[in-house]
């Protein structure tokens, strides 16, 4: 949660966030967050949170891992210290093909989790939650207000679409 | 909306979402039964004697173990083959029923989870133990090193080294990932400043932000997708560590697929022994319901079948391949000295399961029990006879021997039950074993349309859609 000044509400059924951030942003505002206890499929669109870009870090990184291994053990059979093995020929790349693919899951994979908590700014122990009802039960909407006028209008629109708690945060 | 078929809900009807926090935090929040710290101190216990039995054979020697010439992998490497296989069906559970968007995982996925990441780390004691000189288990790395040398990538072990650390890493990623939404949780729960501190430093400062689910949900799915070729990978590089020799009863192809069936098989029936015990032990009875423990008899069964089909197959193609060396390792393990192991793999793992066909059996607690205790000593057989019928008769009669397990190797074994069963109980103190954001989306509230106002609905357990 930003330290500018906003409403949250807060709403006991997610049909009912939904209508109040639908009757937010249709009032105009912007940077609108939501705060649930599970994700809410089809809220992001009236929020207007865009895609998440991860699929290109895993694929960014996957790639690195598929071709930073393979690369890595054709380096050290056939390049560094060529030895042989059984007969068999110094760059054998059907051999290879294993570890090629768990260094592309394994690159690919840690990063996933490294880029989730980058992009959702993860670890943030120092930060706010808006209340901690929002990890059980309750469904939060922050609408984030830049003139002080403007706040006795969010509150009406959040009471009008169900929210039971009202709270203004400056 | 027409529902076309009713089906059972996934928990309990009448649950409302703070009842779900109430409940699964329940067994964090409380203080332990006896019954939970006599659990905790026969598996401490046991892997106490397993402790022992390793100090004793690094100590003494590796001649404390009873493999010796011609068996020289035994007991050691059917544990690890047993416990990385026990870890598939968490990965099962958590990325392949999620990508076929199959609701009712959402109850066990936590625990299944856990008990991956576990039974990996039992698993990887073995190899680590039976290189002999364990501190010198950081050559099976490749890092720079004085002599200039590099590990042989030619090799199947080196591939399960790569394999098993790479699983290790991704299912503690993923089950990570799925937690933090849920520690948030318990930290907002918390009532004591250092349950605060614990969670709330474990939670990393999850907010619960849309912005955050939007990222949370796409990486999720991420995972679930590599982990579904990763889990099919890993205990297929496991087979590979036989199936590559030249050896008669290992050197055959279907060696991959049976692996990984037998794997998700031996692996379903631990989340049912598991499960049984915990939905008991702490009440979770309303979230892991009778139809969750059917739908998993149903896999066990279907997988069952599949070993059994392995079982047969294998032993066609050793005749039709018309190589008597093939013929004769497989007629020695059905006839040879070793029938008995290869009989209780077969009653257990393919006569067994067949009681699943009847509703009535699938939703009975103590069959699902036994029957589940049944295919884990099954499974484990598998392992043994594939490893120590196929050695201890090769080409030259001269040479064959007999294997016998010394009280080392079975400490052993007996300490890795203790060790794993002795995380799981940590396991079930110390964090959510149902992952509750997940339980709480399907159980979501409708509003539907009634005249001119709106009313609530409950529907559980249908795909929430917007």
């Amino acid at each position: 949660m930003s330290s500018k000044q906003g409403v949250v509400g807060i709403f006991a059924d997610p049909h009912e966030l939904i209508d109040g951030a639908v009757a937010a942003r249709r009032a105009g505002h912007q940077n609108l967050d939501a705060f649930t206890p599970y994700p809410i499929h089809g809220i992001d669109k009236v929020l207007g949170i865009k895609k998440s870009w991860i699929s290109v870090v895993t694929l960014l990184f996957g790639l690195l891992g598929c071709f930073g291994g393979l690369g890595f053990q054709i380096w050290t059979s056939a390049v560094a210290w060529p030895v042989n093995v059984g007969g068999k020929p110094m760059l054998s790349i059907p051999a290879f093909i294993p570890i090629t693919f768990e260094s592309t899951i394994l690159l690919g994979g840690v990063m996933t989790f490294i880029g989730v908590l980058s992009f959702c700014g993860l670890p943030k122990w120092k930060g706010r939650i808006v209340d901690p009802r929002v990890s059980a039960d309750a469904f939060a909407l922050w609408v984030p207000v830049r003139e002080s006028q403007q706040i006795s209008h969010v509150e009406k629109l959040m009471k009008e679409n169900g929210a039971y708690e009202v709270r203004v945060v400056t | 909306m027409e529902t076309v078929w009713k089906k059972e809900p996934l928990i309990h009807p009448r649950k409302k979402l703070t009842d779900v926090d109430r409940d699964i935090c329940a067994p964090m929040e409380s203080r332990p039964s006896w019954r939970w710290y006599a659990c905790l101190a026969v598996a401490v216990s046991c892997a106490l004697v397993g402790a022992a039995c390793v100090g004793y054979q690094l100590h003494t020697g590796f001649g404390v173990w009873g493999i010796s010439y011609p068996v020289g992998w035994a007991v050691d490497i059917t544990n690890f083959v047993f416990w990385i296989g026990i870890g598939h069906a968490g990965t099962l559970i958590s990325a392949i029923l999620h990508l076929f968007r199959q609701r009712w995982r959402t109850s066990i996925n936590r625990s299944a989870e856990a008990m991956t990441i576990f039974a990996v780390m039992t698993a990887g004691i073995f190899p680590l133990i039976h290189t002999g000189r364990p501190w010198y288990d950081f050559w099976l790395l490749p890092y720079p090193n004085e002599r200039g040398l590099w590990v042989n990538f030619r090799s199947p072990l080196l591939w399960d080294v790569f394999a098993v650390s790479t699983y290790f890493t991704i299912s503690l990623v993923f089950w990570y990932l799925g937690l933090v939404p849920d520690l948030a949780t318990v930290r907002d729960r918390a009532k004591t400043k250092i349950k605060k501190f614990i969670y709330g430093f474990l939670a990393l400062g999850w907010n619960g932000s849309e912005r955050g689910w939007k990222h949370y949900e796409l990486a999720h799915l991420i995972l679930a997708g590599i982990s579904t070729p990763l889990v099919l990978s890993v205990h297929s590089i496991v087979s590979f560590d036989f199936a590559v020799s030249l050896l008669p009863g290992w050197h055959t192809t279907i060696f991959p697929p049976y692996f990984v069936a037998g794997a998700i098989f031996s692996g379903f029936a631990m989340v049912v022994t598991l499960l049984v015990i915990v939905r008991k032990v702490f009440g979770l009875e309303d979230y892991i319901t009778l139809q969750h423990m059917d739908n998993m008899n149903k896999i066990i069964l279907v997988t069952g079948m599949m070993v059994g089909y392995a079982y047969g197959m294998e032993m066609f193609t050793a005749w039709y391949s018309g190589n008597e060396f093939e013929r004769f390792t497989f007629m020695n393990r059905a006839l040879g000295p070793y029938a008995w192991a290869y009989w209780i793999m077969v009653s257990c793992n393919v006569l067994v399961p067949q009681i699943f066909w009847s509703k009535k059996l699938r939703r009975s607690i103590p069959v699902m029990f036994v029957a589940s205790l049944f295919v884990n000593v099954g499974m484990w057989f598998e392992r043994f006879t594939i490893i120590v019928t196929s050695l201890h008769r090769d080409y030259l009669p001269s040479s064959w021997g007999m294997y016998k397990p010394s009280f080392v190797e079975v400490g052993v074994t007996i300490g890795s039950f203790g060790f794993f069963f002795m995380w799981f109980l940590l396991f079930c103190r110390g964090l959510p074993t149902i992952a509750m954001s997940e339980v709480k989306s399907t159980m979501h509230t409708f509003l539907k349309p009634f005249g001119k106002k709106k009313v609530k609905v409950v529907e559980t357990g249908e795909e929430y859609v917007f």
